[in-house]
């Protein structure tokens, strides 16, 4: 009876010990590429500065007042959502976050009676919604951990056709923003229309030059061209610093399954000693009993 | 002059030159000395060639793009751009003979970007002269 709660025991024992094997190489996983996903958000910076000053020096030309991404619609009838979640979970609260945040936005959408459309990006920020009955646009995945340039080309490629179709009236990006490994904020960025400060600012001369640019082709084209490429850049940079900040949650996450685990063992374990030491000290009992019972028997024999 | 080629995921060349030959969508092939008036222009499928002060030469493919250029700067932004090393030669000899077949029976514009990405590639390789 005591020895089989023993076996059970062992047997519960060994199985949390094989998860903890399994979450502590996970942590350790994560650790290693939130340092690279870190290394990638610093590569995409000097680019995205660079075609920064880029547009603001052409909207600084007076260029950008008529580009339909810098103006914002009279009348906002859709706005759309392009949330960045994770592929996978086992990564705490990141994608609930998220999730959350853009959820709240949509109720509060149709609650004073807009539309809003879902640019769902990462395959956990798919189901969800779909789960949920929202009504989905296109959905993007396959990419959270390792986002590439090309992902966010097609993620914006997507979002500038809506709406310049005029299928949606601005575009918002909700992602979790990379402060540090220890701190990792969800926010909500308008994407498109440009907001004004991005663009301004430029004073239509390059750095440190003096002469004002000459343009080939035209400054308006060369804006016109260039304004997706800006918005590719920003997806971009969302993607990474998303990513950057899964890995870190799936740390923090797996560290304190891993601690988790060490308690459960450590728990079981004083459990299974005790049913062992009881079975002992039934097996002793049982053996003095038996034995006292024979000397009684032999005694009597002797009478 | 400070010359950076930057791709949105990483900074692919950065150096000091003495001159840097790109061309542009509508004006053709266009050089910068130190000192050039203030530029900015839209880029083409191209074999870039940077002059280093060395008299190296640094090759590259750049598949479109824009080129901001100031007296003493010259920054290429593209979202493709391949350093001369990096290029797969064989590939590109490929790619430039599907595009080419292609071209014989259906003309449109992405078979000719694909033609013209093949002819970059191999222009800034050095391997377009012997098939």
């Amino acid at each position: 009876m005591a020895g089989g709660q023993e076996r059970i025991l062992r047997g519960r024992i060994r199985s949390v010990q094989a998860t903890k094997k399994i979450t502590r190489a996970m942590e350790l996983i994560a650790a290693s590429r939130i340092v690279k996903a870190q290394q990638r958000v610093q590569a995409a910076v000097p680019y995205s500065e660079m075609i920064t000053n880029v547009v603001k020096d052409l909207a600084a030309g007076g260029s950008g007042n008529e580009s339909a991404f810098m103006k914002p619609r009279d009348v906002v009838k859709t706005t759309c959502y392009v949330t960045i979640a994770a592929d996978r979970g086992l990564c705490g609260g990141y994608n609930a976050g998220v999730l959350r945040a853009t959820e709240g936005e949509v109720k509060a959408d149709v609650l004073a009676g807009k539309d809003y459309a879902i640019v769902p990006v990462g395959r956990k920020s798919e189901s969800y919604f779909k789960f949920r009955g929202y009504a989905l646009r296109q959905g993007f995945g396959g990419f959270s951990d390792a986002p590439k340039y090309e992902n966010a080309k097609a993620i914006g490629e997507y979002v500038v056709e809506q709406f310049l179709s005029g299928a949606v009236d601005r575009v918002e990006l909700v992602y979790t923003r990379f402060v540090s490994s220890g701190t990792q904020e969800v926010v909500r960025r308008p994407l498109i229309p440009l907001e004004r400060e991005v663009v301004e600012g430029g004073d239509g001369k390059p750095e440190g030059g003096v002469s004002a640019y000459e343009f080939e082709p035209s400054a308006e084209d060369i804006l016109g061209s260039l304004l997706p490429r800006y918005v590719e850049a920003r997806i971009y940079a969302a993607l990474l610093n998303a990513a950057a900040s899964e890995h870190a949650f799936r740390q923090r996450a797996m560290k304190s399954a891993t601690d988790n685990a060490e308690e459960l063992i450590k728990s079981l374990s004083r459990t299974m000693n005790r049913a062992r030491q009881d079975s002992i000290t039934t097996e002793i009992m049982e053996i003095v009993g038996g034995a006292e019972a024979l000397s009684g028997a032999d005694d009597m024999v002797g009478v | 002059m400070k010359v950076e080629v930057v791709s949105p995921e990483r900074v692919l060349f950065s150096g000091i030159a003495t001159q840097v030959i790109t061309r542009t969508e509508s004006g053709g092939e266009i050089a910068f000395l130190p000192g050039h008036t203030s530029f900015l222009g839209v880029l083409t499928e191209n074999h870039t060639r940077i002059y280093l002060e060395d008299g190296k030469v640094q090759n590259l493919a750049v598949h479109r793009g824009y080129v901001e250029a100031s007296g003493a700067h010259v920054t290429i932004l593209s979202d493709n751009a391949e350093l001369a090393e990096d290029i797969d030669v064989t590939r590109a000899r490929a790619a430039k003979e599907r595009a080419e077949t292609a071209m014989r029976s259906e003309h449109d514009a992405s078979v000719e970007a694909d033609l013209r990405r093949a002819h970059a590639r191999l222009s800034a390789t050095g391997g377009l002269g012997n098939p």
